[in-house]
């Protein structure tokens, strides 16, 4: 049960073989059992997951079970929950339990899905290693002396290690397909505005958006079939005809164009990474793709670009936490301001003080021009970069991230270097398409690579395809660490 | 253009989060590593070029102006640090 797919679990569910509340407390006890090594999950409440689950059970005794009743389901910490401590990572919501459904949640529990626990992640997913958590680093199952990537590191985790089936992200600048990629694991952030934000806690709101990550692109589909809708209470979210975004997988590869980047695959990526994705990139040419050399000449730029305009909109977002409606609020000070100062310096941590700071900056008089305005100058080159280079093929494929995992605190004291790490999903979110990130081998010391699939607007079901016929040829993504 | 010490608290008031000396001396040089990677933009001419604000080009949509969201003040003010009365409670600001 431990390592079935979304769809074996729904077929033993519906077939009565198990019972929801007997699945949900295999995942609970894993979780008891390995929670202490791996540091996952910030909360974990068995009784209410446990409750969920005899009302699925219900549900499936009626016959009236969509695919997702009864199925456990982790979410990262970012999602508002209600009655859930929801607490973004971070000392200032360590208080807040959400009055609240975010969107994505509502989703979950309208398919009969059973929540599992809230994830750990970077303090208000600002990060690439999941080290930056108030509530202390995530360790990757693969090797705990290494970071399971970030900032969604607490649901990658959860996964590698089956403590869930399945777990919710979001993905600012690789915040899914990064720590899908260092942990072995499928993930899939969707075009932006598929899934709403609602109850999301915001970012960069104009490149946010949350996304599924499991083991297998098939149980990706599943999951994006649950999560994806227009919400009205998201103002960027798209009023987009429901999909299924499962009719695809078994289409053949024959005929696919893949683009390849030749900036991906320059000075910056290390030589094991490369080799993975060029055997992956041959498998698919086996199953009947066809390579075509691109170039996306701008995307050395993203990573600027990005961050300018990541902690511009940041800065702003995150004025909302004051001490006044929510959250942690300083015990002493002489007035307002102070109060303002007080609460904001010791609620936050370093990187996201850190943040602020950069976004105030390009935002404050004088220097909007040469900061946000040529970020969103640079922006529109590098979405323009897409645009030509979708005229000559159907998905671009690169490597995901430039490393393998990287030991836990190797780059925690240098914020350049930490930011680097996401130099080749940065452009799909600046741009708003859709990426992902599947297993396709493993490098330095044994720990998983990436290959990332990057498609058109709403192009989820097609880049699914892909995904799920080179699964059916491989089984990089049937790897589980060993001896846990 | 190095960020001096100065700018950095300037920023930081701006941004109402409390630093010591300490702290802005050991943030000014993160922060001036960052603005050199940012710094990278400026060998590219952007001249004419639109800026792009949002993924999508559309305009926002509009709705109604009507309510619909229910009162909830009570669970939405269960949250709060201070609250009497259904009002938030901050330091007096006029005295």
């Amino acid at each position: 049960m431990l390592n079935a797919s979304l769809k074996e679990l729904s077929t033993a569910l519906t077939q009565k073989k198990i019972s929801s509340a007997e699945l949900t407390k295999l995942f609970l006890d894993r979780i008891s059992k390995l929670n202490g090594a791996f540091n996952a999950f910030i909360t974990v409440d068995a009784e209410k997951s446990l409750a969920q689950a005899r009302v699925a059970d219900e549900r499936i005794a009626k016959g009236a079970a969509l695919p997702l009743t009864g199925i456990p389901a982790a979410h990262k910490d970012i999602f508002a929950t209600k009655g859930w401590l929801t607490t973004c990572g971070s000392k200032m919501l360590g208080n807040f339990v959400s009055p609240y459904d975010a969107h994505v949640i509502e989703r979950f529990n309208a398919a009969g899905a059973v929540i599992l626990g809230k994830t750990n992640m970077d303090e208000f997913a600002m990060g690439s290693s999941s080290e930056t958590s108030f509530y202390g680093s995530v360790k990757n199952p693969w090797n705990p002396d290494f970071v399971p990537g970030g900032s969604s590191g607490g649901s990658a985790a959860a996964i590698a290690a089956r403590m869930a089936p399945a777990a919710t992200g979001t993905d600012t600048g690789g915040s899914i397909r990064q720590p899908a990629a260092l942990s072995g694991l499928s993930g899939l952030k969707p075009t932006y505005g598929l899934v709403s934000r609602y109850g999301m806690v915001a970012f960069a709101s104009s490149l946010d958006q949350g996304g599924p990550m499991a083991k297998s692109a098939e149980d990706l589909a599943m999951l994006l079939n649950v999560m994806a809708g227009f919400d009205a209470r998201d103002s960027t979210s798209i009023e987009h005809p429901a999909e299924n975004y499962a009719r695809d997988l078994d289409k053949p590869l024959s005929g696919l164009r893949i683009g390849v980047p030749k900036e991906h695959f320059g000075e910056g990526l290390s030589a094991d990474v490369g080799k993975s994705v060029e055997t992956a990139l041959k498998e698919l040419e086996r199953l009947g793709a066809k390579r075509v050399s691109i170039s996306l000449p701008n995307s050395g730029l993203s990573v600027p670009a990005y961050y300018v305009i990541a902690p511009a909109e940041a800065s702003s977002n995150l004025s909302r936490f004051d001490g006044v409606r929510y959250g942690h609020r300083a015990k002493e000070y002489r007035d307002l301001a102070d109060m303002y100062r007080k609460t904001r310096a010791e609620g936050f941590g370093a990187e996201v003080r850190r943040r602020i700071l950069i976004g105030t900056y390009v935002l404050s008089h004088g220097y909007y021009d040469a900061y946000y305005l040529k970020a969103q100058k640079i922006r529109r080159l590098i979405a323009d970069d897409f645009v030509e280079a979708f005229k000559r093929c159907d998905v671009v494929i690169g490597p995901t991230s430039p490393t393998v995992a990287f030991k836990i605190g190797a780059k925690a004291a240098d914020p350049v270097q930490m930011y680097l790490n996401d130099i080749y999903t940065i452009p799909a979110n600046l741009a708003g398409l859709p990426g992902m990130s599947i297993p396709c081998g493993f490098g330095a010391n044994s720990l998983p690579v990436g290959l990332h699939i990057v498609g058109e607007y709403f192009a989820e079901a097609k880049m699914l395809n892909v995904a799920h016929q080179y699964q059916l040829a491989t089984d990089w993504h049937r790897r589980e660490p060993a001896g846990i | 253009m190095p960020l001096t010490l100065e700018e950095v608290r300037r920023i930081a008031e701006l941004a109402r989060i409390g630093v010591s000396d300490a702290e802005a001396r050991a943030v000014q040089a993160q922060l001036n590593n960052i603005f050199e990677l940012i710094g990278q933009m400026q060998k590219v001419d952007t001249d004419g070029i639109e800026p792009m604000t949002h993924a999508q080009g559309s305009a926002l949509r509009l709705r109604e102006d009507k309510a619909t969201e229910e009162n909830q003040r009570e669970q939405l003010q269960s949250v709060a640090p201070q609250v009497e009365a259904g009002l938030y409670l901050v330091p007096r600001v006029i005295e």
